[in-house]
């Protein structure tokens, strides 16, 4: 009975450690984002729309969503096929 | 916002170097140094000459983020991979590590001393305040602060180099490719000039043409 006992453990425990390998691990270096090592990198929609050159563009100060719209709808322009149709 | 990425069309980049100029213009981008560059395969063979325009590719897991000593490199939200000059010791492992020979090191001194490393920021600066001239000089303009794309996409007169989010401009390449067909079916006369809307039309025998 004991060593049935003791087999059925190891097992358990091969079974344990063999899940371990479903685990997925990050694959991508440390992700740095917005401030690096004191420097100042801000967000690109946290400027003010008014300060691009030329053209002020339409989004909303601080709002990332708004901004994303703004540059898909500028990055929608490559796109001949629908200017043409 | 899926990541920054530029896809640059094989079949339409005309060899122009109009985004190199661009790029240069934009960034006032020192002699020496090109952040961007036109390759061309095949040169003169009709057919088969194709050209690609290569900077920085902003991988997702960059090679020279890795190799980097003193560790300057650093990726934005966007997905921009970007670095520090103020960091930067100028040792070129990253122009090792890089598929694309994306880094460039200007010549700082006599003797072929290499500079701090400069590559395409995809028009994102650096590590400075937004739009302020320390960062123009150190890194070039940022565009994506004012809204817009990187200047060698947006004056790319074919749209051959599409930049900006992934998953955008590979709707748009893919609507291109569904539309005009891929390879050898992009060449020939139905291509430029506008496919028959009859293939079977024939010359009426005993005319002139």
């Amino acid at each position: 009975m004991r060593p049935a006992k003791a087999a059925l453990a190891l097992l358990v425990v091969a079974a344990v450690a063999g899940l371990a390998g479903c685990g997925e691990r990050e694959q991508v270096v440390v992700y740095k984002q917005g401030k690096y090592q004191g420097k100042p990198d801000a967000k690109p929609w946290s400027n003010d729309p008014s300060a691009a050159v030329y053209t002020p563009q339409k989004w909303t100060q601080g709002d990332q969503t708004s901004w994303e719209n703004a540059l898909k709808a500028r990055n929608l322009t490559q796109n001949e096929y629908t200017r043409a149709e | 916002m899926a990541r920054m990425k530029f896809l640059c069309d094989a079949e339409r980049c005309i060899e122009c170097n109009g985004c190199v100029t661009a790029c240069k213009q934009e960034n006032e981008v020192p002699w020496g140094v090109n952040r961007r560059r036109v390759v061309t395969i095949n040169d003169g063979v009709i057919g088969a000459e194709k050209s690609i325009s290569v900077a920085c590719m902003h991988c997702s897991d960059a090679p020279c983020m890795a190799v980097c000593p003193v560790d300057c490199f650093y990726r934005t939200d966007e997905g921009v991979v970007l670095h520090d000059k103020d960091l930067c010791i100028g040792c070129g492992y990253c122009f090792y590590a890089c598929p694309f020979g994306a880094p460039q090191f200007p010549q700082a001194g006599a003797f072929g001393l290499r500079g701090k490393m400069d590559k395409c920021t995809f028009c994102a600066g650096g590590p400075e305040k937004d739009l302020s001239r320390e960062e123009f000089t150190k890194y070039g303009s940022n565009r994506l602060a004012q809204g817009k794309l990187p200047a060698c996409a947006e004056m790319c007169s074919t749209k051959a180099l599409l930049g900006g989010d992934g998953d955008v401009i590979a709707d748009i390449y893919r609507q291109r490719v569904t539309k005009r067909g891929k390879g050898s079916e992009v060449w020939g006369w139905g291509t430029a000039y506008g496919r028959p809307d009859n293939p079977q039309a024939r010359p009426v025998p005993g005319t002139k043409s």
